[in-house]
């Protein structure tokens, strides 16, 4: 374990639930994560399994009622953000910490320009004055590679394209130089071709300004491709922790194992046209999961102790697997 | 080639759709969705379609079993020119070709039941009794692996990947020759996306089906296809077997697309070739090769006139200078 203070986020048992009509949905059942300085964390699984709830609890933007986090910590730069009141946390959120989303257009506000929208973050949290924050706004949107900036920093969000919408709300992301960007979903909306770009834009910005990335994704390429280290999760829980290499080649969850072997891969030695191992079963609901291991009603290696739940256990020095196969 | 063994043929196909720039403008403009795309289904193979978004796949796809007119151009369905048939041949043509569509939530309709759903073709054409046509229903569901009992309940009560069974099941009520599939998978989760690609390839092994495969998603399209067409701003770029087209892609943009798709492997040292610049305007497309605005390999003919789809290697087409 590398000492406390080189990390700069760490999540401790965090349990974010949803109060419903149905039923308490648990989207964080228990989530233990380590994010270095200029480290990249890729959280991945699929619809459900508590990737963005992670994510905007660490921003505390839990729309309350119905979600609530209701236990753990989420220490930022020795602070535990949840013990903040909301006017400090306020103070985090764009400055020290900044999030960006899926779908651009529906997070830039339509009526306001482009220019405008980047200057409110630099006056709110650094102070500048309109002239100053307008001309920062500019530069923002050079460094994240927008074409004639003067001229598109007065446009509005519907005049751009949507690569160029996200490179905006990177920009507006960035403008604070924040320790911390959290990425949910960033390139999914996308062409695979501007995909490329932002992932390519993502990582120079990342050694550029020397932040730390989460990157949110149902995407094992762009995770392969672009993070350090993997967290895979499954009904609010985190199955697989490992360094990105380990993950990929020698992955130890049933779970883990069985998304790679689900996607069909492009790559050359592949055996073309052989059948899929698909994964059985369905994608759970949070209101109905079975007892003991969550995965264990699609899981091939089920066994009796499954009825119990598996910790997350070191396997390997820094490869965490939370299942009964490897005690 | 044995003429008997193409099941759809497509000449200098052409789909314009009008756009008004502003409400007082007089000038008009035209979204040049499918630009004279020709090309070939065989019977039994899958022909796979990608391109990225406005490329005109999907319209393509929509022409095919006219649910669009096109502005010019031929189709043939077994032969026969479907452009020319009157509103009852055209009925009874389509019992042979369906559709499955990309959201599994907003194909179906959510009064209805899913044995209704699925039934409905058996109603419209009249095939069977009542109670005939229930247990067609059952028989399908079980094929595309939901349970017969389920056959009341309304489609919220199924997942994104069950929907889309129902979906599929209602494509086959008619055993049709012809499926298109219009990102099937595209909006289903990454374990489920298996499952309905391999329920896919055995009904096409099972009922001797034709596949009109259109999706982004390269790795997906060649997965299941046998052939591939790469669309660009509504002309294809090239069109081979998928097994070529992967390992030997021609075409600058086949080459960006391939390199841009991200593979699930660290260790995999890979030479990128990211394009520059945003995806023209379908609306008023580059001149000449319409990708040399983004193209890295481009040269003098490039901006000139439009390259013709030419043979370049047994089954390989390509519409580009480079190989002319």
């Amino acid at each position: 374990m590398a000492q406390e203070n080189s990390f700069l986020l760490k999540i401790r048992n965090l349990h974010t639930y949803f109060f419903t009509d149905e039923g308490v949905a648990k989207a964080v059942d228990g989530v233990d994560l380590e994010l270095e300085e200029k480290g990249t964390l890729g959280l991945v699984g699929e619809s459900g399994c508590g990737k963005s709830v992670t994510a905007l609890s660490i921003m505390r933007l839990i729309p309350d009622p119905p979600g609530k986090i209701v236990q753990g910590e989420v220490i930022f730069g020795g602070v535990n953000l949840l013990s903040l009141t909301e006017g400090e946390m306020r103070k985090v959120r764009g400055r020290s910490i900044s999030m960006i989303f899926q779908e651009p257009m529906t997070s830039l506000n339509p009526v306001f320009q482009i220019g405008d929208q980047i200057s409110e973050v630099l006056r709110l949290h650094e102070g500048l004055s309109k002239k100053e924050a307008w001309n920062r706004s500019i530069e923002m949107l050079r460094m994240v590679g927008i074409p004639s900036p003067e001229r598109r920093v007065a446009e509005y969000p519907h005049q751009l394209s949507g690569g160029m919408r996200q490179r905006a709300m990177i920009a507006m992301a960035l403008a604070c130089r924040p320790k911390l960007m959290i990425a949910d979903e960033p390139t999914t909306a996308l062409d695979v071709t501007i995909q490329a770009q932002i992932l390519e834009l993502i990582n120079r910005l990342q050694k550029e300004t020397g932040m730390s990335v989460i990157l949110i994704t149902h995407n094992l390429g762009v995770i392969a491709e672009t993070a350090q280290k993997v967290a895979v999760m499954y009904a609010g829980r985190i199955v697989e922790y490992a360094p990105v290499r380990p993950l990929f080649v020698a992955p130890r969850h049933p779970y883990t194992q069985g998304l790679l072997k689900s996607i069909p891969r492009l790559d050359e030695g592949h055996a073309r046209k052989q059948r899929l191992e698909a994964i059985p079963g369905l994608v759970p609901s949070l209101l109905d999961l079975p007892p003991g291991c969550k995965f264990s009603n699609r899981c091939k290696y089920v066994m009796d102790k499954c009825q119990a739940e598996p910790p997350l256990k070191e396997i390997d020095p820094g490869h965490f697997v939370r299942c009964w196969l490897y005690e | 080639m044995n003429k008997n063994d193409l099941l759809v043929e497509v000449k200098n196909l052409r789909k314009f759709f009008p756009v008004r720039t502003h409400f007082l403008s007089r000038e008009k403009l035209f979204v040049q969705a499918v630009n004279n795309v020709s090309l070939t289904i065989k019977r039994g193979e899958t022909l796979g379609l990608v391109g990225e978004s406005g490329c005109g796949k999907s319209t393509l796809g929509r022409l095919i079993l006219r649910l669009e007119e096109p502005t010019a151009g031929e189709i043939y369905f077994e032969g026969e020119n479907i452009l020319q048939f009157n509103a009852e041949r055209l009925r009874q043509m389509r019992r042979q070709m369906q559709i499955i569509f990309q959201d599994p939530y907003s194909s179906l309709n959510p009064r209805k039941t899913v044995g209704s759903i699925i039934g409905e073709p058996l109603v419209i054409h009249k095939i069977g009794t009542k109670k005939e046509q229930e247990e067609r229903v059952r028989h399908l569901m079980e094929v595309v692996g939901l349970r017969p009992e389920h056959i009341n309940r309304y489609p919220h009560e199924f997942s994104g990947g069950q929907r889309q069974r129902i979906g599929i099941a209602r494509a086959l009520a008619l055993n049709p020759k012809l499926i298109i599939a219009d990102e099937p998978v595209s909006a289903l989760d990454v374990s489920i996306q298996a499952q309905v690609l391999n329920l896919l390839e055995d009904l096409q092994n099972e009922f001797h089906l034709t596949y009109l495969f259109i999706a982004h998603d390269l790795s997906v399209v060649e997965h299941i296809s046998d052939r591939v067409a790469v669309m660009h701003l509504g002309r294809i770029a090239e069109l081979a077997k998928s097994t070529d087209l992967y390992s030997n892609p021609k075409h600058p943009y086949t080459q960006a697309l391939l390199s841009a798709n991200p593979i699930p492997d660290p260790t995999l040292a890979r030479k990128r070739v990211i394009l520059q610049g945003e995806v023209p305007s379908p609306i008023n497309p580059p001149a000449g090769c319409n990708f040399h605005t983004r193209c890295p390999q481009r040269f003098e003919p490039c901006d000139k006139a439009i390259p013709e789809l030419k043979e370049i290697e047994p089954d390989h087409w390509v519409a580009c200078y480079l190989y002319s």
